[in-house]
């Protein structure tokens, strides 16, 4: 079976948008890694990963999410993330990834103060 | 040009050597209306060509050459070879001059240029044209096996029976290029069950369209016909027309009374069956020519009843017939000893696949399909009250990354008309997707070779999803939980999320180890059951 999956960013002002397409699992690694890599180099200080058209998400898609946290973590760097389905909101939060990062949409699953505490303690390291 | 560079090359693949005639622009009124000539092998304009070194005025061939007469009766006047790594691959063949002069030394070294940098360039074409078509063949190979399995799987009954004092069970295992074996149970009026199982003497898609045809046909008529024996020979009839060269059914279809144990039975040149009792186990025997042999054929029927506490089992060639690795055959007369010491019931199964894999070893590369049936008289009869558990899909994925996904679709389509709704059903998507990775990766060690089982279970109150690989040892103990804060410190790695969404995403899970199987059944609570 043949995955597919396509990432590419594109700076809105201050913001990074990281737009996802496809399926986000151990064969995306490349293709994000590489569109991590323009967010890094433009210097953004608020990364927007938006998942509208990625229609699947398993364990190494969520590794690769905590791979992008890490440098995120490092470069004092906020994360959004946009898009996800109710499934993929309901993972996100119980891995706990909505620790450090915001998740827009419909205030299904939005806890600013939570993220908004985590980015702060990512901020003093 | 394309399609006679084509032609080129299929016709140097037929006869390893030959040429054919590239053309190249020339004005109109010159234009040569000359179709591909093949060079034949044995032709010296072959060996002429490859060897000139340069352009070739037909007018200076003097041998005999039915290629050169094929040229020139084309209106061909030169020839360039285009030649490389000393391999003639191609023509340019022009007409006479619009001049009507010769052609000059100039245009002869111009052709000659163009040749020696056409040739290679026409070489490289040919060789990834040639790539491609190996690819698309190779895709078109196992799009065929995932089309035959497809079909087979298809046409296995998606639920065994239940009657009220038997046990009934099936184990079915496709080899990798799969065969045609096929079993099915018919409901019949009067507390009857027809029974079948059969065998397509051929592999891949076609033997699994005569496997659906006669399934089909067997269905219908056995629903029409109460004698086995006239079954069988109905069927025979309305298969044996249409069925290719050189490909018959193997067949045994018999009619079970539920009430009485009897079983009545005709064989198409199918295995015997064989019936497990206390004091061991005997094969009941008929005969009869396989189906699509030969028209007009009787089915002698024989019959044999079934005590409570005694097992009447069905099987396809892939058991007697598996080998040893000392190139033993597994046989007969140890099939019907291990019925006879084995359990009784649907838990013979297991016991006959644990003898078949002691006895073929690990390294053992199952030849054919493997069907067993089990038909168990416990003469208990169900209590309404009690849990009962029916298994909804049972197949198998190779361990290739990606596969999951197959798995995944499988379970969510026998689980449709159960009650689950849409967040319950993306949660199971996401644990049989995880589960079986873990299966393919970690158990199976991504070895194509190796198969993941997957079988689904529905109780009135819970859905089982058993997932299976060759793993073995003992069940890995705990594992550390993720820990999101300590990743991000660095603490653990970014990865191991598998088990914790598994865990989260199902009601249970039970993991379990038994000789070189490795199982994870998730447990999943039915709304309302």
């Amino acid at each position: 079976m043949t995955m597919s999956f396509h990432a590419d960013a594109h700076t809105e002002g201050t913001t990074a948008v990281m737009r996802m397409r496809g399926e986000l699992d151990a064969t995306a690694d490349v293709a994000l890694l590489a569109a991590h890599d323009d967010v890094a180099a433009g210097g953004a200080d608020e990364l927007l990963l938006d998942f509208t058209e990625v229609d699947y998400i398993n364990s190494s898609g969520i590794a690769l999410i905590v791979t992008l946290l890490i440098d995120a973590r490092r470069a004092h760097r906020r994360v959004r993330a946009a898009g996800l389905s109710a499934h993929y909101r309901h993972i996100f939060e119980i891995t706990r990834l909505t620790d450090y990062m915001v998740l827009d949409d419909d205030g299904t699953v939005r806890d600013d103060d939570r993220a908004r505490t985590a980015r702060e303690e990512a901020a003093h390291g | 040009m394309a399609g006679r560079l084509e032609r080129w090359r299929e016709t140097r693949r037929a006869r390893r050597q030959a040429g054919s005639i590239v053309d190249m622009p020339v004005p109109a009124d010159t234009r040569l209306d000359a179709s591909p000539a093949d060079i034949s092998p044995d032709d010296p304009a072959l060996v002429h060509f490859q060897n000139a070194g340069g352009p070739v005025d037909l007018d200076d061939v003097t041998f005999d050459s039915d290629a050169v007469r094929n040229l020139r009766d084309a209106g061909v006047k030169l020839v360039v070879p285009l030649v490389a790594q000393g391999e003639l691959i191609g023509l340019i063949n022009l007409g006479p001059r619009l001049s009507e002069q010769e052609y000059t030394s100039d245009d002869r070294r111009l052709l000659e240029n163009l040749a020696s940098q056409a040739a290679p360039a026409l070489r490289i074409a040919q060789l990834v044209r040639e790539q491609e078509a190996e690819a698309t063949e190779r895709e078109r190979i196992a799009q065929e096996l995932r089309v035959a399995t497809l079909i087979q799987q298809n046409f296995l009954p998606r639920r065994l029976p239940e009657p009220d004092g038997w046990d009934i069970a099936a184990y079915y295992k496709p080899a990798r290029e799969v065969g045609g074996d096929f079993y099915d149970f018919v409901e019949l009026p009067d507390g009857r069950l027809g029974v079948f199982t059969g065998d397509v003497t051929d592999k891949g898609v076609p033997a699994a369209l005569v496997m659906a045809a006669t399934r089909a046909i067997l269905r219908a008529t056995a629903q029409r016909l109460d004698k086995p024996g006239e079954v069988l020979s109905r069927v025979n009839d309305q298969v044996q027309p249409d069925i290719p060269a050189r490909m018959f059914v193997t067949c045994l279809y018999g009619v079970l009374d539920l009430e009485s144990g009897r079983f009545v039975f005709a064989n198409a040149g199918h295995n015997l069956p064989c019936v497990g009792r206390r004091d061991g186990a005997f094969e009941a025997r008929a005969a009869g020519m396989p189906l699509g042999m030969l028209p007009g054929q009787d089915y002698e029927e024989a019959e044999v009843t079934l005590a409570p506490g005694e097992t009447l089992v069905l099987y396809s060639d892939a058991l007697p017939e598996a080998h040893s690795p000392q190139r033993e055959m597994y046989g007969f007369p140890r099939l019907l000893g291990q019925v006879g010491r084995g359990p009784r019931g649907p838990q013979l199964i297991d016991h006959l696949l644990a003898d078949l894999h002691a006895f073929t070893g690990e390294t053992w590369e199952q030849e054919d399909d493997i069907t067993l049936l089990v038909l168990h008289r416990s003469g208990a009869t169900h209590d309404a009250s009690a849990p009962r558990r029916r298994r909804i899909a049972e197949f198998t994925v190779a361990s290739r990354p990606g596969n999951e996904q197959i798995a995944v679709e499988r379970v969510i389509e026998a689980v449709r008309d159960l009650p689950l709704d849409d967040a319950r059903v993306e949660r199971l998507r996401t644990a049989v997707a995880e589960t079986t990775m873990n299966a393919i990766e970690h158990g199976n060690e991504n070895n194509p070779e190796l198969h993941v089982e997957v079988e689904v279970y529905a109780e009135p109150s819970a859905l089982l999803v058993r997932v299976s690989d060759h793993g073995g040892g003992a069940p890995p103990g705990p594992v550390e939980a993720p820990d999101i804060a300590a990743k991000l410190r660095g603490e653990q790695t970014p990865r191991g999320w598998g088990l914790f969404l598994i865990r989260n995403m199902v009601d249970d899970v039970h993991v379990t180890a038994d000789g070189d199987r490795h199982t994870v059944e998730l447990v999943m609570a039915l709304q309302g059951g």
